[in-house]
């Protein structure tokens, strides 16, 4: 298990030198440049000359990969051209933010997805059954910044039950020290602040959890159904096993699989929903912070933001194999 | 079995209830006692307010953005001020100055007890080191995008290729209280240029300690992000980048104490999503409305507050692209254009056409100026006459922002569209993101056609409009007019304002024939309050100190 992951880590390494090849290309294709972008309407040739030199982009792009790639290796990822912070920095400041409303957005649809998509499988052809999955198909098919901005005019901006912005009513006085902002408030046991950000979490999160919610239903149910259909699960219940204890040890052990391989990739692509998300709703994590980067052409926080999210996307992957042999010990040997 | 199942879940739940509470344990509330309300005598509160985007820095010298100028004026004080409600100069730190008649001298009476955030005063001595230390930056902080403000207007430096030209003569204290500065050649505008947040007075000592005038970055030192020290009425607490800026309330303030305990500034660039903020409570107030909010907003009970216009909304032609480079065919397209239109139908009601590239209350405007009525027929056979009927044209225009100027492009391109089809151009409509693809196309390039810009008003000052528009070949408006460019350079020199009076109108006049844009309006612009908000003074030029709201219960 240790070589495992250990040969899974080292692979790593080269994928991402090339993502960081391609992210390095791709950002210098884009139109626009930084330099005007931080000057504004009153740049002239000579502060676009300037800051080109200081940050070396008037550099061939070899040049600047290489010289990118040698501070990286020492574990410098640069500096945000807009506001001078520390990639890194950055990085940990917001994440916390992101990380509280994807893991929400996730705990969300695994707990109303995997019974969903359970009981759906189970009355097959029902009526049940067809609501879950046209309701599934609507899920998957809205535009996660789409339904944000609808979930946005209807619950805070026509029936005012929601706050529509930030994570957390700025005149509340709260004290913050994981920057998890809910956990701030119940460690510090300011309950009102703790409340707070949950109502301000709680639409980002239902936008950003309907997606996998959707494709978690799906694939449950589509799992399930074939479970129940094989023969041990036949027999099982032929020696008189209680319906719960064939669908707990039988039919939903064995349907986990495809589950937790969606729950994984879902897991991964949150990160992608949580820049519009995000941006909608004015949360401050990491994906407004990748929006605003990308407006403004700074490519330091690009290039770390993106390595530092393709980084972490690998561990979920490489962690959601790790699973599969706690939940099949077949799949432990290879 | 099932035993077993439910000891791991006891223990499970023991363990996770130890943690919290072991962590419970080290994790205080930092929450201040008093934070509840029942402060004596002022009203108190926290106001809460939301700009279009994050300030840049916090060290005015190096600010040149209407955000960053925002919060500067709640830290910090000149020695020039503004009258409440104009753009005419007021005495601030300077209760009084006095001029030389040759215009090059400058004495100026201080306040006395006024104090520093940091505790120290603010002197004859600080308000010589700050000049001194603006004249002397280092060349590396001397481009337009750091020192935009001391460039443009003092020109120039101790060091760089502008020190021949630098206004700054030197600075004598004497006393607390007596200030004389010298300048090298008269300059009719330089008591109301002091009143830009770019000649804040800042404190040495804060300087000594945390700023770097030759940072890379200057604007992102320490200083400029976490301790700015002014002498207003509001002093810095905290700046979470990419959220808000905080500040309290100076309480050894030397003028009017703030009422309020907090101001907390808040970024939304989308002015829809700050209408949806102010009506949920989230912030009590905002700066440029969108025109489509201000009836629900007024309907729903919001304050509603306008400011005289202090800018001028333009359709720019690009000379360097073929047709525009004819006379005849930018005539048409002034012809073509129904102004009253473009007002009713894209912007803020209140709004006034404009005649030229200024608003009335500036120095040289003048009615006297070739005005181009709206006449489609005309229009037809101007372009008939051109060889250019039917031509084809590149129309640029942003998406994707709200300036004080514009507060909805789209919608304005759409009417000029329909205007200009209407006698027969063909509009090629390209549409770009405001920051930074349209700025960088319209001012960095000459890849464009005509488009859609403007500019609001820094300070009372005539070359702060047609100057910066017209005062040198730019890739804006692609044309070579030394004339013209002479024209300004002279009126900027003369000595008095009386002088420039009719310097500036026949410049108005000139490049009214010469008709480099159309002059479209001078849009209101717009800010909204919750009801419970008091006394919000409002300025053309956006000098707006908020020591004199208060917060109804």
């Amino acid at each position: 298990m240790l070589r495992f992951v250990l040969r899974r880590l080292a692979l790593l390494v080269p994928v991402l030198v090339g993502l960081s090849i391609l992210l390095f290309a791709w950002l210098r294709a884009l139109p626009g440049d930084p330099a005007r972008s931080m000057l504004g309407q009153r740049a002239t040739p000579e502060g676009i000359a300037r800051i080109n030199e200081e940050y070396g982009f008037d550099e061939p792009i070899l040049t600047q990969y290489f010289t990118y790639m040698k501070a990286l290796l020492s574990g410098d990822f640069g500096q945000s051209i807009k506001t001078g912070e520390p990639v890194t920095e950055a990085f940990i400041d917001k994440f916390p933010a992101t990380l509280e409303l994807g893991l929400t957005a996730l705990f969300l649809a695994v707990v109303v997805g995997v019974p969903l998509g359970y009981l759906a499988a189970r009355h097959q052809g029902r009526w049940l059954d067809s609501f879950v999955v046209s309701g599934s198909l609507l899920g998957v098919v809205t535009p996660v910044f789409f339904l944000a901005i609808l979930l946005k005019l209807v619950f805070a901006d026509w029936l005012d039950l929601f706050p529509s912005s930030q994570r957390q009513d700025v005149r509340i006085d709260a004290t913050h020290i994981t920057n998890f902002y809910i956990l701030d408030g119940i460690l510090t046991r300011e309950w009102d602040a703790a409340w707070d950000a949950l109502l301000h979490l709680a639409l980002p999160a239902i936008a950003l959890a309907t997606i996998p919610l959707a494709i978690i239903v799906r694939i449950t149910r589509a799992s399930v159904s074939e479970v129940l259909n094989e023969d041990y699960v036949r027999t099982a219940e032929a020696k008189g096993l209680s319906t719960r204890t064939v669908s707990r040890r039988h039919v939903l052990r064995n349907a986990l699989l495809p589950v937790v391989t969606t729950i994984g990739l879902q897991a991964g692509l949150l990160f992608s929903g949580a820049v519009l998300t995000e941006t909608v709703f004015a949360f401050d994590g990491i994906g407004r912070y990748l929006f605003q980067a990308i407006s403004g052409r700074d490519y330091p926080v690009l290039q770390g933001f993106i390595l530092f999210i393709a980084l972490i996307y690998a561990l979920i992957n490489l962690l959601v194999d790790v699973t599969y042999g706690v939940i099949d010990p077949r799949v432990r040997v290879s | 079995m099932r035993t077993t199942v439910s000891r791991a879940k006891v223990l499970g739940t023991v363990a996770l209830a130890s943690a919290a509470l072991v962590l419970s344990g080290c994790a205080e509330s930092e929450r201040s006692s008093d934070s509840d309300g029942g402060d004596e005598g002022a009203s108190g509160g926290t106001f809460v307010f939301a700009g279009s985007a994050e300030p840049v820095t916090l060290d005015p010298t190096f600010a040149s953005d209407g955000e960053s100028f925002r919060v500067a004026r709640q830290m910090y004080e000149g020695l020039v001020g503004t009258e409440p409600g104009t753009a005419d100069p007021a005495p601030l730190l300077a209760k009084s100055w006095e001029v030389s008649e040759d215009g090059l001298t400058y004495d100026f009476t201080l306040e006395t007890g006024v104090k520093f955030h940091d505790g120290t005063d603010f002197n004859a001595e600080a308000v010589c080191w700050n000049f001194d230390r603006w004249y002397n930056l280092p060349e590396s902080a001397q481009t337009d995008d750091l020192t935009y403000y001391y460039g443009k207007i003092m020109r120039g430096f101790a060091t760089g290729d502008r020190a021949d030209n630098a206004l700054y003569g030197g600075c004598t204290a004497d006393g607390e209280d007596q200030v004389q500065i010298k300048l090298n050649a008269p300059f009719a505008g330089f008591v109301s240029a002091l009143s830009l947040p770019a000649f804040s007075m800042q404190s040495p000592a804060a300087h000594e300690e945390y700023q770097d005038d030759s940072a890379s970055d200057p604007r992102t030192t320490e200083y400029s992000t976490a301790h700015p020290t002014g002498t207003g009425p509001f002093q810095f607490e905290s700046w979470e980048r990419g959220d808000r800026i905080t500040l309290t309330r100076f309480d050894d303030y030397w003028g009017e104490a703030a009422q309020i305990d907090e101001a907390v500034v808040v970024a939304i660039p989308d002015a829809r999503a700050r209408a949806t903020a102010l009506q949920n409570g989230e912030i009590d107030g905002y700066d440029l409305v969108g025109p489509a909010d201000l009836k629900p907003l007024e309907e729903a009970g919001f304050q509603i507050v306008n400011r005289e216009p202090f800018n001028v909304l333009y359709l720019a032609f690009n000379q360097a692209q073929k047709p525009l480079d004819d006379i005849k065919v930018r005539q048409a397209i002034a012809h073509a254009i129904n102004k009253d239109e473009v007002v009713s139908a894209s912007l803020p009601e209140g709004s006034q056409t404009a005649i030229e590239f200024m608003p009335p209350v500036v120095n040289g405007y003048t009615e006297d100026v070739t005005s181009y009525e709206y006449d489609p027929e005309k229009a037809k056979q101007l372009l008939e006459e051109a060889g250019a009927a039917g031509a084809s044209i590149d129309f640029n225009y942003p998406t994707d922002v709200s300036r004080p100027y514009m507060p909805s492009p789209e919608d304005t391109f759409n009417v000029l569209r329909s205007q200009l089809q209407a006698v027969g151009l063909k509009v090629k409509p390209v549409a770009n993101k405001w920051d930074p693809d349209y700025l960088d196309k319209i001012l960095g390039t000459k890849d464009h056609g005509i488009h859609l810009l403007g500019w609001t008003g820094d300070y009372n000052d005539s070359d702060n409009f047609v100057g910066v528009f017209f005062g040198g070949p730019t890739s804006e408006w692609g044309f070579e007019n030394q004339e013209l460019f002479d024209a300004l350079k002279d009126a900027r020199g003369l000595p008095t304002i009386e002088e420039q009076k009719p310097a500036y109108e026949q410049i108005n006049k000139d490049v009214m024939d010469f008709l480099p844009g159309v002059p479209l309006a001078h849009p209101v612009p717009s800010l909204a309050f919750a009801p419970e908000i008091q006394g919000y003074q409002q300025s053309p030029v956006q000098d707006e100190v908020w020591n004199v709201i208060s917060i109804e219960e």
